[in-house]
């Protein structure tokens, strides 16, 4: 049953679904391009590739960071519970996040080991997504509570199970997608022009990818089933999937244009959007799934008020001076300037 | 007992977490320094247009680049790793310190990540003003990203403005008493000063060792190590001054901590001594062959010779800090703050009798003296946090009581991980930068994203650019 009182709690839940809705775009594209590296054998493409997110990779990375402390802060309880929960996927992608972050650096600094640190940017982007992919599925899957120790109890590889690595495999095809298309917009000639055909395929592995966890996901749970196809809800599900479908197709007309570049990247996003819908669907008002309910995880409300009277000015702040890096390092990558 | 090869889970819980922020501290604590240099470097460029200054920015510029990488991984694992290991800790404390972390990433992490692209690769795009707006705000990001985070860790040491609620978590009452706790202040200064400090002798240690390999008449190599041993003369004795407060202050609030640190088992009614060196015995509560000059330690603490001084006699066995660890680490950081007051005394002499530059024996002294900021500032960290225990939140609640319900395999499994991937990337990133650094500032100083390879030698004369390697012109017959 949905809750319309316009709390304190409520507004932190839509701020995080924000702050991670942003982070998975943002990092999206860009470990999508390290995970697209292998399709990419020549040093001038790896060098374009990767200069086209060098200036803003780190930004893109620091919602992340905001994503776990917005946790941390607004719904202390849920961050205890689901981080431990999901301990080795988390912990395998902070150390891909290592491997992945260094190699902006490292690769320039040597001839002879570029092929190793080239791999880490590989292996560290594809780790790092397949971990993000897992966390996700585990915590639609739900965690195990005790409540009244508040702490988490269950297993050590309960987040393992084919539905989490199905999702962890669905978020590789779309974080190559999001790869894909900002390679469009940031490339000409022969190497755009196969961006624009890995979009393709990497379009279509998405869409199958959301239609697969889509009509998984209502059976993971009785509480998803209802929400999805028990009465009205039907309309809801028939809404979303035909939204992805218009999308999808949108987004497969406009790789054809020549001009509009930016159109493929944008429509990808809201495939990556629609399906922060569905998920947000499936969630409300569970934070840990379905235990746990964010009112019961929120923070004393000193502390909410505390953070939001900041994060209301703030954010719209990151938000402009971001879009203005973004804009200071707009247009294709040259691939005669580099970077001297 | 839950064991992984002897240890249990919380002692190996406590063993990442240590290992993980030591090794992440030292990437900004030079980030920090380095941030700042280069804002003061470009604006010494703009203001005077010295190439000298701009060739030293572009040196030290790639140099920052790759340490402020490897402070950003190694970052992240630390925000994820509250919640991974010690998610009792972040049920309870999280109300207070949350927020805290919150703010320190909406107005320290973005603001350093969102310009340093800027910073380092839009020199070209942006006019000399934003260009250097840029550098500033990567400069203030890095010390507003300190100033939260040591209130974070102020407020574990000295808590103040909380209730307990019912369900046990720590809750804010006043954000104020909370942010500006009583250990906020000096932790904040010595911890930034030290950042300054180790920074300096970094560049120091760089710019002696290119004077030592005979490249007097580079201007870059002269300006840096000028630069750091006016640091080093000026803010050496500023940093001690500071530990002292430092130390004052926490012997009002934390007193077994200092108790361990001056290695004091037992009460002192009449004068404590300070304790030199001498080896603590935990089992026994005293600390052998020790060498100690009477009613100093009481001198310093108190002001006063003959101060009464409590020792761990007085504290519960079951509430002591482990002295040792604390007692030996203690001494390694004064040793190297006097050490590098040395240094900057010794500069200011050489400076005033026109020697900076030819005195070889200094130049030695600042050469090993280079990475002693970094020993130190572990040291530091080592004496505060172990010092702290057995508290996570001193008096309020005990590290063994913190840690996440996790099999300890699964936490010694990760631990490993760590150790093995930090070593061979972190590694890596430092061999990286000490190649960077075996290279002088050379006149055309290649950019960020420049192949290493043969130097460009763009438009000087061959004569000035063997000079300024440290070629004798006068032997080589030129």
């Amino acid at each position: 049953m949905m809750d319309y009182s316009f709390d304190l709690t409520t507004a932190w839940a839509l701020l995080l679904g924000f702050v991670v809705f942003v982070y998975v775009v943002l990092d999206g594209f860009d470990l999508g391009i390290g995970i697209l590296y292998p399709f990419f054998r020549k040093k001038e493409d790896r060098d374009l590739m990767m200069n086209s997110v060098a200036p803003v990779w780190d930004g893109n990375e620091t919602w992340l960071v905001l994503g776990g402390g917005g946790l941390f802060a607004a719904f202390p309880l849920a961050y205890a519970l689901i981080l431990p929960a999901l301990y080795a996927p988390i912990i395998a992608m902070l150390l891909a996040l290592v491997f992945r972050g260094v190699a902006f650096e490292f690769r320039w600094r040597t001839e002879r080991w570029r092929a190793v640190w080239d791999a880490g940017f590989i292996a560290g982007s594809s780790v790092a997504t397949f971990a993000q992919g897992v966390a996700l599925g585990a915590l639609l899957q739900g965690i195990t509570v005790d409540e009244a120790a508040r702490s988490y109890a269950g297993g050590w590889f309960d987040w393992l199970s084919p539905f989490s690595i199905l999702t962890g495999l669905a978020l590789m095809a779309g974080y190559c997608l999001l790869g894909a298309t900002w390679l469009v917009m940031k490339t000409t000639g022969d190497l755009q022009a196969r961006m624009q055909r890995l979009a393709w395929i990497f379009g279509v592995a998405t869409i199958g990818f959301i239609g697969a966890v889509s009509l998984w996901t209502p059976f993971l749970q009785d509480g998803y089933y209802h929400r999805w196809f028990e009465g009205w809800n039907i309309l809801l599900a028939v809404a979303v999937g035909g939204a992805v479908l218009a999308v999808g197709a949108a987004m497969f007309w406009s790789l054809r244009l020549r001009e509009h570049e930016s159109l493929p990247f944008l429509l990808a996003l809201a495939l990556f959007g629609l399906s922060f819908v569905g998920l947000g669907i499936c969630m409300w008002p569970y934070i840990v799934p379905t235990e746990i309910t964010v009112w019961e995880a929120a923070a004393p409300r000193k502390s909410q008020v505390f953070m939001l009277v900041g994060a209301s000015v703030l954010i719209p702040i990151i938000l402009a001076y971001t879009a203005y890096s973004y804009w200071v390092f707009r247009g294709k990558i040259d691939p005669e300037s580099g970077y001297h | 007992m839950d064991t992984f090869l002897g240890l249990d889970a919380v002692m190996l819980a406590r063993m990442q977490f240590g290992f993980t922020v030591a090794f992440h501290f030292i990437f900004p604590s030079v980030s920090i320094g380095l941030a700042s240099y280069l804002a003061v470097l470009n604006a010494m460029y703009l203001r005077t247009r010295d190439e000298a200054y701009l060739r030293l920015f572009k040196y030290w510029l790639k140099i920052f680049a790759i340490c402020f990488a490897m402070g950003v991984v190694s970052g992240i694992v630390m925000s994820y790793q509250f919640g991974t290991n010690w998610s009792v800790f972040s049920d309870k404390a999280g109300p207070v310190i949350g927020p805290l972390m919150a703010y320190e990433v909406l107005t320290a992490f973005f603001l350093e990540a969102g310009f340093l692209g800027i910073m380092i690769f839009g020199r070209d795009k942006v006019g000399p003003g934003l260009h250097m707006f840029a550098c500033a705000m990567v400069a203030i990001g890095t010390a507003i990203s300190a100033t939260w985070i040591l209130s974070v860790n102020s407020w574990m040491q000295t808590p103040q403005g909380y209730s307990i609620a019912e369900n046990g978590q720590f809750v804010p009452e006043d954000w104020l008493a909370v942010i500006f706790n009583p250990s906020f202040p000096y932790r904040l200064a010595h911890t930034l000063t030290a950042s300054y400090l180790t920074t300096a002798f970094i560049v120091g240690g760089v710019g002696a060792y290119h004077l030592l390999r005979g490249r007097t008449t580079n201007p870059g190599v002269r300006t840096m190590f000028s630069m750091a041993m006016w640091m080093a003369a000026l803010i050496a004795p500023l940093q001690i001054f500071l530990g002292d407060m430092h130390g004052i202050n926490t012997l009002e609030h934390q007193p077994a901590k200092v108790m361990a640190m001056e290695g004091h088992f037992e009460s002192h009614p009449d004068g404590a001594p300070l304790i030199l060196f001498g080896l603590p015995d935990q089992e026994a509560k005293t600390v052998r062959y020790a060498i100690e000059i009477p009613k100093l330690s009481s001198l310093i603490l108190k002001h006063d010779l003959n101060a009464p001084l409590d020792g761990l006699d007085t504290i519960p066995d079951e509430d002591e800090p482990p002295l040792a660890v604390v007692f030996w680490s203690f001494r390694v950081m004064v040793g190297i703050g006097f050490a590098m007051l040395g240094v900057g005394m010794w500069s200011l002499l050489a400076r005033f009798r026109g020697r900076l530059y030819d005195a070889r024996w200094l130049h030695r002294a600042a050469l090993v003296m280079a990475p002693s900021g970094l020993v130190a500032v572990i040291a530091g960290w080592i004496t505060t946090e172990v010092g702290r225990q057995p508290f996570v939140v001193y008096g309020a609640l005990r590290t063994a009581e913190a840690h996440s319900p996790l099999a300890a395999s699964a936490v010694g499994a990760s631990l490993i991980a760590f150790v093995v991937i930090y070593f061979v990337i972190f590694g890596a990133g430092v061999a990286y930068i000490l190649k960077l650094m075996a290279h002088a500032p050379e006149l055309g100083e290649r950019g960020v994203r420049e192949e290493p390879g043969p130097i460009r030698t763009a438009g000087i004369t061959p004569q000035q650019q063997m000079r300024e390697s440290g070629h004798d012109m006068g032997a080589e017959g030129a």
